[in-house]
């Protein structure tokens, strides 16, 4: 493989990808921020008051943890965690949020905008805006507060206003499209503070490039811990894949790595019952970006499915789908009941609660460590962790047990 | 000459601008559609914009969204609403304008789409989140080989250069929506848009269409002199909704379409002196 030439082109695309497909009111804006932007990625004081936030406020860095009893209960290669989930607000959204955050108040917009599906992204948003000192508006499916009510609470500490999407399928989507029709309202006082590396250019790169720390520290922490080696696999889930590009973008260079990405496979292979975009989706427009969706024959959006409200997603950030064209990276997917079953493993063998969206990451290295010597090594993205969770991976369990229950009379 | 250019030159020489309905195709359903169509031509519409559903509409209010989603659950298709419109093409002797999101038309390949409209008799489309630079690769030449015009969104955030792109790329006539927002009905026009269409009329030869947030004759009267044409959309959708228990439900639409109709004729703008009362008032800029 040659020379990893990292995206996107000059019109946002990612190989055939990406792009720019916002409404008109938009446009002037978006070139205003891929500018300002672009300044501020050379502007050093930019750089440096980044650092100095993300050090003395957020926690960076996050150390990386070697899973060593998990690794030996999986009889396999060695396990690695780099943890995120350790970060400030509980997940890597931080990383992101804090950036976009600087470059708002940079640019003059105080105030901030942003959906959130599993609130973690909406947190990071709220914290950092407490911090800045700007107005913060969180749009969130009525189905994801419900599921993710602490995180709503946390969010109104840090003084942000919460506002219910109760449109469509009332989750991370839906979240979204709100989130947009305030912005195209707003935007000149505004900036939409988008959580994954999707949506119209210059966010899939911005996003990407706020969360790479990830990958850059993971990577010298690595050859630290193992005497200058690589790791033969990196595995991250992807709703729309800001933590996996945040730590796979550090090996896009190292044909030798190999990079995964797993998605929600839900409860089944059926229209609605799962968020597996790479199995089950095609090349469509959502949200201003032309990549990989689920949708029907007419090209109306489909409802998706996942335990974990932040994988619940039916489009997935065009630079994955261009790694997947490029043979660069592949993609598979886990249940819900092999990302809970994961969820449990990994907090009965490292004292470790991961979110539901990265027990999706850990239920592929479940899959995959037993079938690795003893001295390769597996880097995992534990990208957040899971207090938010215990109430739905309860239900989920309750049901489970209720299911078996049933099978057994009949 | 298009159909789209020869209706607005014939409203510039009658010395006016033209009406514009927007309905949402499939809502409630398509033989509604067809013929809420035929009544809205006989009430004066110079040119229908016809809503394409999407499940996704980020640019639309609540009244859309609504008409939208239920447009869906009583199974719209892009293709069988172009089976509508074909079905009573022959009795519209008005262009009809398809207003679509970019994935349903994408979904079925930009050329095979553009035959397809052309053939049931469409004049123009319009994708709302498909700018002219994304367009420019297939679906601009597209529409041209079918002969379809290429209708192109200018915003108050549109600077100069914008301008002038949608003036090269756009064809028929260039939407303005007049406030930063979503589509639907409010109380008073932006008060900086008598300047911002001047400013762009200046740079732009193609005809001007004014829509968002456009409801009764009386706002319709005040854009008219700034523009070659008035979009009216939301109002004439809750009102389809709102009396749809209504057996002359068709007959209410068209009599509201016909108080819009007239407040775009010069008689209207005569009348003008309680324009201009109203805006000492303060309405309805």
């Amino acid at each position: 493989m040659g020379r990893w030439k990292s995206g996107p082109d000059a019109r946002g695309r990612f190989g055939p990808y990406g792009g720019r497909y916002a409404p008109e009111t938009l446009m002037a804006p978006l070139v205003e921020l891929a500018a300002a932007y672009d300044r501020a990625r050379r502007d050093r004081r930019f750089g440096a008051r980044l650092d100095e936030l993300l050090a003395t406020w957020a926690g960076r860095p996050t150390p990386l943890t070697h899973a060593a009893r998990l690794s030996a209960e999986l009889g396999g290669a060695q396990i690695y965690l780099k943890r995120e989930d350790l970060l400030h607000t509980g997940a890597h959204k931080l990383n992101n949020a804090l950036g976009q955050a600087l470059l708002a108040a940079e640019m003059g917009k105080r105030r901030l905008i942003a959906e959130t599906g599993a609130g973690q992204h909406g947190v990071a948003t709220a914290a950092a805006a407490a911090r800045l000192g700007l107005d913060c508006v969180i749009y969130m499916g009525e189905e994801d507060m419900r599921r993710q009510s602490l995180n709503v609470d946390r969010m109104r500490l840090f003084g942000a206003e919460v506002a219910p999407v109760g449109a469509g399928s009332r989750t991370l989507k839906d979240a979204i499209n709100e989130a947009m029709r305030d912005w195209v309202t707003n935007v000149r006082t505004t900036h939409y503070v988008l959580g994954s590396v999707l949506g119209p250019d210059p966010f899939p790169r911005m996003v990407r490039d706020f969360q790479r720390v990830i990958g850059d520290e993971a990577r010298r922490q690595l050859k630290r811990a193992t005497g200058d080696e690589l790791p033969d696999l990196v595995v991250a889930c992807v709703g729309g894949g800001s933590n996996a590009l945040g730590i796979f973008t550090a090996f896009l260079g190292d044909p030798e790595v190999r990079l995964v990405g797993v998605e929600a496979g839900g409860r089944g292979e059926a229209p609605g019952d799962h968020a597996a975009r790479f199995g089950f989706g095609r090349l469509g427009v959502l949200h201003g970006t032309h990549t990989l969706l689920l949708q029907d024959d007419a090209g109306q959006v489909l409802p998706t499915h996942s335990v974990s409200a932040g994988l619940d997603y039916p489009a997935v950030g065009p630079e994955h789908v261009e790694l997947a064209r490029l043979g660069r990276a592949e993609y598979t997917r886990a249940s819900d009941a092999e990302a809970v079953a994961a969820l449990r493993l990994l907090c009965r063998t490292e004292g470790i609660l991961p979110a539901l969206e990265t027990a999706h990451a850990l239920a592929e290295v479940v899959k995959r460590a037993p079938r690795l010597g003893r001295r390769r090594r597996i880097l995992v993205n534990l990208s957040g962790r899971g207090d938010k969770d215990l109430d739905s991976v309860g239900a989920f369990l309750d049901e489970e047990a209720a299911t078996a229950a049933r099978g057994g009379e009949s | 000459m298009s159909a789209i250019s020869e209706t607005f030159a014939r409203c510039r020489a009658e010395g006016r601008a033209a009406f514009v309905p927007f309905i949402v195709a499939g809502d409630p359903d398509l033989a509604t559609t067809e013929e809420l169509l035929i009544a809205l031509a006989e009430a004066g519409a110079d040119l229908i914009e016809i809503g394409v559903p999407f499940s996704d509409p980020i640019a639309d209010g609540p009244v859309i969204q609504a008409a939208g989603q239920r447009a869906l659950a009583a199974g719209a298709t892009l293709e069988r609403i172009l089976a509508s419109i074909a079905r009573v093409r022959g009795r519209l002797g008005v262009p009809l304008v398809l207003f679509s999101y970019a994935n349903p038309i994408l979904v079925h390949g930009a050329a095979r789409f553009a035959e397809k409209a052309a053939a049931s008799g469409v004049d123009g489309v319009l994708i709302v989140d498909l700018p002219p630079e994304e367009a420019a690769a297939e679906v601009s030449p597209a529409l041209a080989a079918h002969g379809l015009d290429r209708i192109l969104l200018l915003a108050p955030t549109s600077g100069p250069e914008r301008i002038d792109l949608v003036a090269r790329a756009g064809s028929g006539f260039v939407y303005y929506v007049s406030r930063t927002g979503v589509t639907g009905e409010r109380e008073a026009l932006a008060a900086e848009l008598p300047r911002q269409l001047r400013a762009v009329r200046r740079r732009l030869r193609l005809p001007v269409v004014v829509g968002f947030g456009i409801s009764t004759p009386a706002q319709v009267a005040a854009v008219a002199p700034l523009a070659d044409g008035v979009v009216v959309g939301s109002a004439l959708v809750r009102l389809l909704h709102d009396c749809r228990d209504e057996p002359e439900r068709l007959a209410l639409v068209a009599a509201r379409a016909r108080q819009l109709a007239a407040a775009v004729r010069p008689a209207a703008a005569e009348a003008g002196g309680s324009r201009r009362r109203m805006r000492r008032r303060g309405g309805p800029f």
